[in-house]
């Protein structure tokens, strides 16, 4: 079992992701998701740490923002490196979810 | 060699096809008589055009053999779909599954949520999935709605699928996986087989042509189609699937209620201008914000930021609009009642009951646009809209369908999403499952009924001919499928035209004389033999009767289907039901229009036979040319008082039989 590293501060939860965000620990990876807005409904997934992500991980963001959404928040995605920008930009994801350059950058104007 | 010979039949078919067809446009079309001439002329190339697509399929036919070695550490689900089979159906074929011998989980996927059902799968120690709370009150999208609840629930690289009644076989998962060792294999796809059918099959239930030559033939043009069950899924294209379908149905929710939202503020704040002028600024505000919102989504802006803002803006203008004025409330409250009263889900975005599709009504949305709505309602409105669309899709229980929601048989649909999107699927030409196939009339007919109606859903909403990323070839073969379904039309004209003729003496074709038969002969000939080669040893003959013999289901199918796709009428969709029938007598109201074609046919040999005799025509070889054309008709559609006589043998212990 993957454990997701969450911390809140200021109103904002931050999910740090492992290295490989498959469908091994998608449905997880959901639960974190969801736990995290439960919490605090603004998320920013931290994707630096990750270096593969397959469709059922995209899958489980796409659930996060309807989470987040429906929790009156909003989520966003910070630090994703190049497969993930790849697979972002495959799936059309990237007209959805915005790639943040940093946690930082995702956390701005909120 | 084989292949040899049927590319030289292929040829010649389509040759003397062409030339006969050529010669009826061109020279033997009876114009005087246009009013059967035409309809005739018409079916004749619509069958040519049959004969091309048939052609183009076996030209690539492609035998694969056996499949390569399993992927190492390959994980596998197994997914077995019931809503209300008997529980012991269901049993036997999870029971089978856990005797795959590939590791592997098994899941009972049950959508009829029956205790008893759950109470077995405990006893025999295999996962159970029902649909979770997030469905209630949505759109469930039958079993596509069920495995894509699944999906959601399990982890497996790949996915069996398997219908309650397909009893697997040991070794299915051994000698298929292989095939996935290609990373753009998504699909592997293995023949469906009834054990419940007797030699004779009268309802034409195996489909040795379709799980044999063409979906080999499809296969060489990398079109093997998915048939909804006894097949393999690779998740991550699935999942890839949902993802795409997801951003575009977003995409184009967000983009239609933000053209309508423009359309009701504006004439909302024409109102405000004449009636409260107070309220102007606040309307304006959310005008603007549609305006902001619309230009970032055409400058490339992510459609959820651009949303989160606009949501916003919304909320703060509807605060300030409502602190605005209390009176002006107070006056609003009737128009508000008209959105929030009891048809409160009477927004133009709707879902359809059928299909579940965010489906923006046009029609209701130009009539709320163009309603007299007052600016506090304008704003209520709109903002209800978009939360509608929002990039959460509030409409649907999940925000992805990975397997396609858009027909009611979502096989084909997913299966050409899949080849549109670039993966790879494969026939596997190997039986490693046994079902049970519908075991009366009314049940066969339903069947046959609802895949023909999927099927054409299909070519209406997503017409294979004009789908981006697809090969020529992909495009075709999934046309040739769609059109094959269209036959019910050309039928009737093949009915109708001998009765004309050997009634009334009226001919569709200039002359029935022996350049007709110099045309029509090799044809026909050549096609027989053709269909010769390829089915040899496989029964086909039950499969070109019914496509003749099912003519008004087929019509029906395209009328419905047509009706659903462009009017928004219901299906009347029916799960097949897997189970025997009560006992019924003759069924004359399934078939009486095919009872009435063969009466009519008869009588009309009658009355030609009678008409030779008295001299009232003297063409020997036309009346000769018609009998023979009665005599297939009636040989063909005799299969349908066969199926009506049908009844099965019982077999009390089937069930275990088939598990044993």
């Amino acid at each position: 079992m993957t454990e997701w590293q969450t911390d809140v501060s200021d109103g904002v939860a931050v999910i740090v992701c492992p290295a490989r965000v498959s469908m091994a620990v998608a449905a997880s990876f959901r639960e974190a998701i969801a736990a995290a807005a439960a919490e605090a409904p603004k998320v920013v997934v931290d994707l630096g740490p990750t270096t593969f992500i397959d469709s059922s991980g995209l899958g489980a963001l796409v659930s996060g923002l309807k989470t987040c959404r429906q929790a009156g928040g909003d989520l966003r995605i910070a630090a994703a490196g190049e497969q993930v920008r790849t697979v972002l930009k495959l799936t059309n994801l990237d007209r959805i979810l915005r790639p943040h350059d940093s946690v930082e950058d995702a956390r701005r104007d909120w | 060699m084989k292949q040899l010979a049927i590319r030289v039949l292929v040829l010649l078919t389509v040759t003397t096809g062409t030339l006969y067809v050529g010669w009826r446009w061109l020279f033997s079309v009876n114009w005087v008589n246009w009013w059967i001439a035409v309809p005739l002329v018409l079916a004749e190339t619509y069958s040519l055009i049959d004969s091309y697509l048939f052609g183009l399929t076996m030209w690539r036919r492609k035998d694969r053999g056996e499949a390569p070695p399993p992927p190492e550490d390959a994980t596998v689900d197994v997914l077995i779909t019931t809503y209300n089979e008997p529980v012991e159906m269901v049993v036997a074929t999870a029971e089978a599954s856990e005797r795959i011998v590939h590791p592997h989980t098994t899941w009972i996927l049950d959508d009829g949520d029956r205790p008893e059902m759950r109470a077995a799968a405990a006893r025999l120690g295999v996962g159970y999935l029902t649909r979770g709370d997030e469905w209630e009150d949505m759109p469930r999208h039958a079993k596509a709605g069920n495995l894509n609840s699944a999906l959601f629930r399990t982890d497996g690289e790949f996915l069996l699928i398997l219908d309650a009644d397909q009893i697997p076989d040991p070794r299915i998962l051994d000698h298929t996986l292989g095939w996935f060792r290609d990373p753009e294999v998504a699909l592997v796809q293995t023949p469906q087989w009834f054990s419940n059918v007797t030699t004779s099959d009268p309802l034409g239930s195996q489909a040795p042509l379709f799980y044999g030559p063409i979906q080999q033939g499809k296969d060489g043009w990398n079109a093997a189609f998915f048939c909804g069950s006894n097949a393999l899924l690779r998740r991550d294209a699935l999942m890839q699937l949902g993802i795409v379908g997801y951003v575009r149905e977003v995409e184009r929710a967000v983009g239609d209620t933000l053209r309508a939202s423009r359309r009701i503020l504006t004439k909302a704040v024409a109102r405000a201008r004449k009636d409260t002028p107070e309220l102007v600024p606040s309307v304006s505000l959310v005008l603007d914000a549609v305006h902001v919102a619309q230009r970032r989504l055409d400058d490339g802006f992510p459609v959820s930021e651009v949303t989160y803002e606009f949501q916003r803006t919304v909320q703060d203008a509807s605060r300030s609009v409502v602190s605005d004025d209390l009176a002006a409330i107070r006056a609003d409250l009737a128009d508000l009642q008209l959105l929030a009263g009891p048809d409160a889900d009477a927004l133009p975005v709707d879902v359809d009951a059928e299909l579940g599709l965010p489906v923006v009504d046009e029609a209701a949305l130009e009539r709320l646009s163009t309603r007299e709505l007052s600016p506090l309602a304008a704003v209520d409105s709109v903002r209800r809209l978009m939360t509608a669309v929002d990039v959460d899709r509030a409409d649907e229980a999940q925000p992805m369908m990975p397997l396609a929601t858009v027909s009611v048989t979502e096989d084909m649909a997913t299966c050409m999403r899949l080849h549109a999107n670039g993966w790879k699927s494969v026939y596997h030409h190997e039986i490693l499952a046994h079902g049970l196939a519908p075991e009366d009339l009314r049940t066969m007919l339903q069947q046959r009924l609802r895949w023909a109606q999927g099927t054409l859903q299909v070519l209406l909403r997503e017409n294979p001919i004009t789908q981006r990323g697809l090969s020529i070839g992909q495009r075709l073969m999934y046309f040739a499928t769609m059109w094959s379904y269209l036959s019910g039309f050309a039928a009737v004209v093949y009915l109708a035209a001998p009765v004309v003729y050997l009634c009334l003496g009226i001919l569709p074709v200039k002359a029935y004389g022996l350049t007709f038969l110099a045309y029509f002969i090799p044809y026909v000939v050549l096609n027989q033999l053709l269909f010769a080669v390829i089915g040899y040893g496989v029964k086909t003959w039950r499969g070109h009767q019914y496509s003749l013999a099912l003519f008004p289901l087929w019509i029906r199918a395209c009328v419905t289907a047509a009706a659903n796709v462009w009017f928004g009428r219901p299906l009347g969709f029916v799960v097949t039901p897997k189970t025997r029938q009560a006992r019924q007598p003759f069924p004359w109201r399934l078939i009486w229009p095919q009872l009435t074609a063969m009466a009519v046919l008869v009588v009309a040999c009658v009355v030609g036979g009678l008409r030779l005799w008295a001299g009232t025509t003297t063409s020997v070889i036309g009346t000769g040319v018609n009998w023979l054309w009665v005599a297939y008709d009636l040989l063909v559609l005799s299969v349908i008082i066969e199926a009506a006589r049908f009844r099965v043998p019982e077999f009390p212990d089937e069930v275990e039989e088939r598990a044993a």
